[in-house]
C-alpha cells in the first residue's frame, strides 16, 4: 500500500534521505530549512543515522567529505549564506569524487539578505561556486513529492558518478506543505558494508589491498591535467545520460517559457492562462539545471513557429544565459525576474509576454 | 642481510620504503616514524585511518601504509570526527600543523575536543608556517623573526603564542593532553610511549587525546638541524613547557576549568 504523508517540504526532504539508507547528516541551523536537521533530530532514536549539528558549515561540509571518503551515505542541509561557506569541501570532494549530497535551501542574497525564498544562487550552482573546474549534479524540486524524489535520486547519482549532488530548492517549496508519496525504507547496512561498493573508500587497509588515499591534491601539472581530464570525461557522461526536464505545451508553443522550481509552478499557470486566451504558450522545466536541457531547448530554438524564449526566475538572470547559449541568437530570449523574495504572479508574468508579442 | 652482522634497527614495515621529502633534520619525519611503530607493535594497521592536511606533513600518506586521507586546510578535526563516527571501531588520527590546528582550523580544533571526540591529535607546533615558507604562526614566539614578522613577532599587534595543549586541556570532552618533544633520544622515548597510550586511550572510548609536540623546522628558521633542537630546549621550551596537562586516567588536571574552581 502507497504510503502517503502530508508533510512540508523541508521534513519529506529529510524524511527521504532517511528511506533512501542515509548514514549520516552533518548541518548546521539556518531558515529556511532547519526543519530538516530538526526532523532529523526528532526521528534519530528510531533509526541508526549518525546526526551531528556541527560548529559550522565549513565543518559540515568538511565532515561529509570525512564520511563520505569512509564510504558512507551522507547529507547536508543549508541555505544560500551556508552554501558559501561550504563551497571549499565542495570544490575538494569534487576533485576527490566523493559521493555527497548536498541541499540548497534558496533565500534572497546577496549577503545575508532576506529569509524569503530566492533564486539567485543558480550560478553558484550550476557554474561550480568553488574554485577550480568542476561540476555539480544540480536538481531542481518544484513540488514536495520532488523533494522526496529527487533526494533519492541525488544519493543514487552521487553514488553512481561519485560526485556531489546538490537539490537545488527555494524557501517556498521548502516551507509549503503538500501530499506526497513516499518510497520504502532501504534495509540499513552499516558504512563498513560498503566495503566492495566502493574500494576506495578508506575504511582500514585490508591485507588483500593496498592503503586508500582520498586527496584532492595533484602537486605535478601532468598529474592534475590527468585528473582534470577524467572529471571532465565523467561531466560528459553525466550531460548524455542524466539531463532531466518537464515540457508542458511546448511543442506548439510560439512562446517558451524557460522556469524551474517554484517559478515553474507560476509559469504553468502561465501557460492555462494563455492557452485560454488562445495564445500559444508553453513551458520548458528543468528538473536537472546541470546538466542543462539543452537539446529539447535546442530543438525548440530551431523551430520556426517559436517567436522567443522567456526566463522566469526570482532572480536578477541567472539561467537566462544559459538560455541564451542554447538559442546562440536564433530566437530573442526575455526575462522577467522579481527579487528579494518576491513571487511574481501568473497575471504580471502574462502581461510581459503580451508586451514582448507587441513589440515584434 | 650480510652475514655476520645482526639487524638491530630497521624501519617500521608500516612505514613505506620512500625517500621523504622532508628537509634534513626535520622531526615530522620522527614522529611518522614513531607513530607508525606504535601501530605496527600494536598490530593495528588495518584498523588506523589517518588525516593529513594542508602543511608540510600534507603528504604523510606516501609515508604512512594506512588508509589516509587528505583535508583542507585546517579541516582535519572535522575529517577525523565523521570517520570515527562512521567506523567507530577503527583508529582514527589527524596529523596537523601549528597554522593548521591553531589559526584556520581553530573552531573545528575546539569544537571537537569539546565533544569529545575519539580520536588522537598529532600536533606539530614548530611555530611557522613552514610549507608556505616560513610565515609567523599563531604559536610563534614572542620576538621570534619569520618572513611575515621580519622585525620579531609583536604580541601587542598579533596577540601572544597561543598554548593549544593547555587550552584543550580545559574542555570536558579531553581525555588526555600532553606536550612532548622529540629533540632528545629521551623525548624521543617519551614521545612513543604516549603515542602508544593515546591509541590505547582511544580504544577505551574515553574521549579526545591530544598530544602537542615542541618540534622545529630548521629551514625557516634559518638554523641548522642541531642548532633547531637547542632552540626547541631554550626558546620554546620556557614558554611551551612539556608535560602532561590532562589525563583522565591518572587524574592529572593541571588548567582546571573555570566553572570547576567557581563551585
Ligand atoms: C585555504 C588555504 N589557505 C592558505 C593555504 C596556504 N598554506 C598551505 S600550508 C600553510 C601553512 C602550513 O603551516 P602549518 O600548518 O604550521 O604546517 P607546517 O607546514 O609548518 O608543517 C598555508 C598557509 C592553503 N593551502 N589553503
Amino acid at each position: 500500500m502507497a504510503d502517503i504523508k502530508f508533510m512540508k517540504g523541508n521534513e519529506a526532504l529529510a524524511e527521504a534521505a532517511i528511506r533512501a539508507g542515509m548514514h549520516a547528516y552533518f548541518g548546521y541551523p539556518i531558515t529556511p530549512q532547519s526543519e530538516v536537521v530538526e526532523y532529523l533530530a526528532r526521528e534519530e532514536p528510531k533509526h541508526k543515522y549518525v546526526l551531528l549539528q556541527a560548529e559550522s558549515e565549513v565543518a559540515s561540509a568538511n565532515m561529509l567529505y570525512g564520511a563520505s571518503g569512509a564510504g558512507a551515505r551522507v547529507m547536508t542541509t543549508t541555505s544560500s549564506p551556508g552554501y558559501s561557506l561550504m563551497q571549499e569541501a565542495v570544490s575538494y570532494i569534487a576533485c576527490a569524487e566523493l559521493p555527497t549530497v548536498f541541499a540548497n535551501v534558496q533565500r534572497g542574497g546577496p549577503g545575508l539578505g532576506t529569509i524569503q525564498a530566492s533564486q539567485g544562487d543558480y550560478f553558484q550552482a550550476v557554474k561550480g561556486g568553488g574554485h577550480g573546474d568542476y561540476r555539480n549534479i544540480v536538481l531542481a524540486p518544484n513540488s514536495v513529492q520532488e523533494m522526496v524524489d529527487l533526494t533519492v535520486l541525488a544519493f543514487d547519482l552521487a553514488d553512481k558518478y561519485r560526485a556531489p549532488a546538490l537539490i537545488l530548492s527555494d524557501g517556498a517549496i521548502g516551507q509549503m506543505m503538500e501530499k506526497v508519496v513516499l518510497p520504502e525504507q532501504r534495509p540499513y547496512r552499516p558504512p563498513s558494508d560498503y566495503r566492495k561498493e566502493k574500494p576506495w573508500a578508506t575504511m582500514g587497509k585490508t591485507a588483500d589491498r593496498e592503503r586508500n588515499v582520498i586527496t584532492s591534491l595533484n602537486i605535478q601539472s601532468e598529474q592534475m591535467e590527468k585528473v582534470n581530464i577524467r572529471l571532465q570525461a565523467k561531466y560528459k557522461e553525466i550531460e548524455e545520460k542524466e539531463v532531466r526536464f518537464e515540457a508542458y505545451h511546448a511543442d506548439d508553443a510560439e512562446i517558451v517559457i524557460v522556469a524551474y522550481g517554484v517559478s515553474s509552478r507560476i509559469t504553468k499557470k502561465v501557460v492555462d492562462l494563455a492557452r485560454a486566451e488562445k495564445l500559444k504558450v508553453g513551458l520548458v522545466r528543468p528538473i536537472t539545471l546541470w546538466p542543462f536541457p539543452k537539446k529539447k531547448l535546442d530543438e525548440l530554438a530551431k523551430k520556426p513557429s517559436v517567436k522567443f524564449f522567456l526566463s522566469v526566475e526570482m532572480s536578477c538572470g541567472q539561467m537566462v544565459e544559459d538560455v541564451q547559449l542554447v538559442s546562440n541568437g536564433r530566437k530573442p530570449v526575455h526575462f522577467y525576474g522579481r527579487q528579494g523574495g518576491i513571487i511574481p504572479t501568473a497575471e504580471e508574468v502574462l502581461d510581459v509576454i503580451k508586451k514582448h508579442l507587441k513589440e515584434k | 642481510m650480510k652475514e655476520g652482522y645482526e639487524l638491530i634497527y630497521q624501519k617500521p614495515s608500516t612505514l613505506l620504503p620512500r625517500r621523504m621529502h622532508y628537509c634534513p633534520g626535520c622531526l615530522h619525519s620522527t614522529l611518522h616514524k614513531l607513530i607508525m611503530e606504535v601501530v605496527e607493535e600494536m598490530g593495528i594497521k588495518e584498523k588506523t585511518i589517518g588525516v593529513s592536511p594542508v602543511g608540510c606533513s600534507v603528504f604523510a600518506y606516501d609515508y604512512m601504509d594506512v588508509d589516509m586521507q587528505q583535508a583542507a586546510h585546517g579541516r582535519a578535526a572535522a575529517l577525523a570526527t565523521a570517520i570515527k563516527r562512521m567506523h567507530p571501531d577503527k583508529y582514527v588520527f589527524s596529523y596537523q600543523g601549528d597554522g593548521d590546528l591553531a589559526a584556520i582550523g581553530t573552531a573545528e580544533t575546539i569544537h571537537a575536543c569539546n565533544r569529545g571526540e575519539n580520536f588522537t591529535f598529532f600536533f606539530v607546533n614548530n611555530g611557522i608556517y613552514g610549507m608556505t615558507g616560513g610565515q609567523m604562526a599563531p604559536t610563534t614566539l614572542e620576538g621570534q623573526k619569520t618572513s611575515t614578522s621580519p622585525y620579531g613577532r609583536d604580541p601587542k599587534k598579533v596577540g601572544q603564542p597561543l598554548k593549544m595543549a593547555e587550552m584543550v586541556s580545559q574542555l570536558a570532552g579531553v581525555a588526555y593532553s600532553e606536550r612532548l618533544s622529540l629533540n632528545t633520544p629521551g623525548n624521543v622515548r617519551k614521545g612513543k610511549k604516549a603515542i602508544r597510550k593515546a591509541f590505547e586511550m582511544q580504544q577505551q572510548g574515553l574521549g579526545t587525546t591530544f598530544l602537542e609536540f615542541a618540534s622545529n623546522c630548521p629551514s625557516g628558521w634559518k638554523c641548522s638541524p642541531v642548532e633547531s633542537l637547542g632552540w626547541i630546549e631554550k626558546q620554546m621550551s620556557p614558554y611551551f613547557p612539556l608535560g602532561v596537562f590532562k589525563d583522565v586516567t591518572t587524574g592529572v588536571e593541571k588548567c582546571s576549568c573555570a566553572d570547576k574552581q567557581a563551585k
